[in-house]
């Protein structure tokens, strides 16, 4: 054991990993470990309230952080593979409950432990992958929220570089919005459409064999809208190529 | 001037106008090149955004006191200053101050304040030719439309359009369809007007307080032709163009220009500072001055006070994934884009216009490249905030939200669900996708969407902890 004591984290799988693609969930988990964290996953986790905070409805979305901080503050860092569920911790937690005087503390304290999972290995556990290996070229989406509120961007790629074999292709509009925006895509379904409808043929002119990106909410997005083209472009979660998980089925294919 | 509910179907329309989209594409492209190219060459950009936020939040906190000295200066200097609580008020002053004159013809110069307070529609009320001079608004009076984009207001007219409404419009049509025969047409249409008009309309870029002067500044000097030229010059103006001195607007001037078209500066940039002097070769004999409140000294007092600080530059629309869609006209209100997702809700009222605030990513790009740093999404969030506070936002969202947050906050419960809801939602699926499934044809008309997994993540966990136990 080393003198300084590993750093316990609380790893916050986010209600999309836990019920579309759960390998994301188990390839955080792996990182973690192999970069010298001791990792918890609380069981009280269910979501970070996201789609209550964007709908306006806050009474809900500060109930659900309330239950999160809860969860969550004994942990040194709390993790996400997520950069979009990340930034409702960071700056949306203290922003609602910043009026409640028996949380608007922990809200910021949590926050300030809160990090996306590619940053949080790049910036704060210094980690590198080694002895990862994938003969693939691939293109990169930044997510907005990741991108914008996080200032995730050279975190992720320079984890991706010290994968041998992969190849990484530059993605036009790689910082312009695939057109998910939560729950935007479903009640403005013809525009979002026409957004992503875009943001796929931009992927497919790259050639790329693999699409990467840090949230599964445009992943899962782009995947579909690529699939119902006909696109051969197979959609992984940057973690999952960085555990080496790479080899197993992309999203939208099962394991046989 | 007024938002109609339809917002969905107008933006269906729009969507399946594939000539609009090819306009759009052209001119905010452009922009967006243009744009980066200027910031490029502007390494100051960010003290100069910090210095423009700061000059507008001055003013915003002492608008009071700003308002009294630019009248105070500006009466001095010879000008009538009026005050308009609201549109109806500003349409009525302006309507009294053309009767007055018994003016027959008014040129008016591009102001997105005159088309807010409905100036077009007040003076062909009260039987007043009105020309517009701009180049774009042009092309839009002569289709008989409203801007789509407040720097480029026929933006969704293509140039091979543009022709055909040239060709019907000018008199004699223009000789050739290209376009410095059409801007030859339309300056030889446009300056017969200039030399006749009894009155002179323009907006305001800014207002200078310790001088009391208007400042106008376009690329192509008709406001110049507009204002000077006839007998009175009224301008129309919302009370937050206020600047403090002739250096701060300025400021705002290597922010606004860069904003909006990637230029450094305009062609024509003019301080209009009163009527025609004694000994004067020209200029109108009256000027007034008509400041507008409209729902702005509101705003002061609200979650919206940031929103005061909007240039009118546009970036926020060029850079926005939706308005890049569905272009101006389909938002239905005065002002497009991400900025007047903010303004619409404040000027036609949340119940006619909350799907503006709602239609947005929340992806930040607008908030990004805004010269004077307008927090917009968390603008648009504090709208839908109100929306669902107020009951406007649909049964169905509210059912919706409300069940999945009930879920949410039972962890045990939660985990039930998945349990019996992922397995049922696999037999929707085919291989790994689901490429129909009832309630979420948002999703599934237009993409496929990845099958579940069949145990969730919390479930092979713990399976997994209790193995190794």
């Amino acid at each position: 054991m080393s003198a300084q004591p590993r750093p316990r984290v609380g790893l916050f799988v986010t209600c999309l990993v836990d019920a579309i693609r759960p390998q994301i969930g188990f390839a955080t988990l792996q990182l973690l470990e192999e970069a010298g964290c001791v990792v918890e996953v609380p069981q009280a986790q269910t979501c970070c309230g996201q789609p209550a905070l964007n709908s306006g409805d806050d009474r809900d979305a500060a109930h659900l952080a309330r239950q999160t901080i809860a969860a969550f503050e004994g942990y040194d860092h709390v993790v996400l593979p997520s950069g979009s569920c990340a930034a409702t911790i960071v700056h949306g937690y203290p922003d609602l409950l910043a009026g409640d005087p028996d949380w608007a503390a922990r809200a910021r304290a949590m926050a300030a432990k809160t990090h996306e999972i590619t940053s949080f290995l790049a910036d704060v556990m210094g980690y590198a992958p080694a002895g990862r290996r994938l003969n693939a070229s691939a293109t990169y989406h930044d997510s907005c929220s990741g991108l914008r509120e996080l200032g995730i961007a050279a975190q992720p790629r320079a984890l991706l570089s010290h994968v041998e074999g992969l190849e990484m292709r530059g993605l036009p509009g790689n910082d312009v919005c695939c057109g998910f925006g939560g729950t935007f895509c479903v009640k403005y379904s013809d525009i979002s459409n026409a957004i992503v409808t875009e943001k796929a043929e931009a992927i497919e002119e790259t050639g790329a064999e693999i699409l990467l990106a840090g949230d599964l909410g445009c992943l899962m997005n782009m995947a579909g809208k690529l699939h119902r083209r006909g696109a051969k472009t197979r959609c992984f979660h940057t973690v999952e190529v960085l555990a080496g998980q790479a080899d197993g089925p992309a999203i939208g294919e099962e394991a046989s | 001037m007024s938002a109609l509910p339809d917002f969905k179907d107008r933006a269906k329309a729009a969507l399946a106008d594939p000539v609009l989209k090819t306009a759009i594409d052209r001119t905010t492209g452009n922009a967006e090149r243009k744009r980066a190219a200027a910031l490029a060459a502007f390494p100051e950009f960010e003290a100069a955004r910090a210095r423009g936020k700061a000059i507008k939040d001055h003013v915003t906190a002492h608008l009071d006191h700003y308002l009294e000295q630019f009248e105070r200066n500006a009466t001095a200097r010879g000008a009538q200053v009026h005050w308009a609580a609201d549109d109806a008020e500003a349409r009525a002053i302006v309507t009294r101050i053309c009767l007055a004159a018994e003016a027959k013809l008014v040129t008016r110069a591009k102001s997105m304040l005159g088309e807010e307070i409905g100036l077009p529609h007040a003076l062909a009320d009260a039987g007043i030719e009105r020309v517009e001079t701009d180049l774009a608004e042009h092309i839009i009076q002569l289709a008989g439309e409203a801007p789509s984009h407040i720097i480029w207001p026929a933006m969704h007219r293509t140039r091979e359009q543009v022709a055909e409404l040239f060709k019907a419009g000018h008199q004699p049509p223009p000789a050739a369809e290209d376009p410095a025969t059409m801007v030859q047409s339309a300056r030889r249409v446009l300056r017969e007007k200039f030399l006749s008009a009894d009155i002179g309309i323009s907006g305001a870029n800014f207002l200078v307080a310790d001088t009391g002067a208007t400042c106008t500044v376009t690329n192509e000097g008709n406001a110049e032709l507009t204002t000077t030229p006839p007998r009175i010059h009224i301008v129309t103006a919302g009370i937050e163009k206020l600047v403090p001195s002739t250096a701060h607007a300025f400021a705002l001037l290597r922010l606004l220009v860069r904003s909006a078209t990637g230029g450094e500066m305009t062609q024509y940039t003019t301080f209009h500072a009163g009527p025609r002097r004694p000994g004067d070769a020209d200029g109108p004999e009256e000027m007034h001055i008509v400041l507008v409140d409209n729902g702005r000294a509101t705003m002061l007092a609200n979650e919206f006070r940031e929103m005061l600080r909007c240039i009118r530059c546009g970036a926020c629309m060029n850079h926005c994934v939706v308005y890049r869609q569905i272009g101006g006209h389909a938002y239905g209100g005065t002002y497009p884009g991400p900025m007047g997702s903010v303004l619409t809700p404040v000027l036609d009222g949340l119940a006619a216009s909350r799907d503006l605030p709602n239609a947005c990513t929340m992806n930040g790009r607008c908030a990004e490249v805004c010269p004077v740093g307008i927090p917009l999404p968390t603008l648009l969030r504090a709208w839908r905030r109100r929306s669902w506070r107020e009951g406007l936002e649909p049964g169905s969202v509210r059912a919706g939200i409300g069940l999945w947050a009930q879920l949410a906050r039972r962890p045990r419960l939660y985990r039930l669900a998945t349990r019996i809801g992922l397995p049922l939602l696999r037999l929707f699926g085919r291989g790994g996708w689901i490429s129909r499934l009832p309630l979420a044809g948002g999703w599934t008309d237009h993409r496929d969407l990845p099958r579940p997994a069949a145990q969730s993540f919390m479930d092979q966990y713990r399976a997994q902890q209790k193995g190794r136990k």
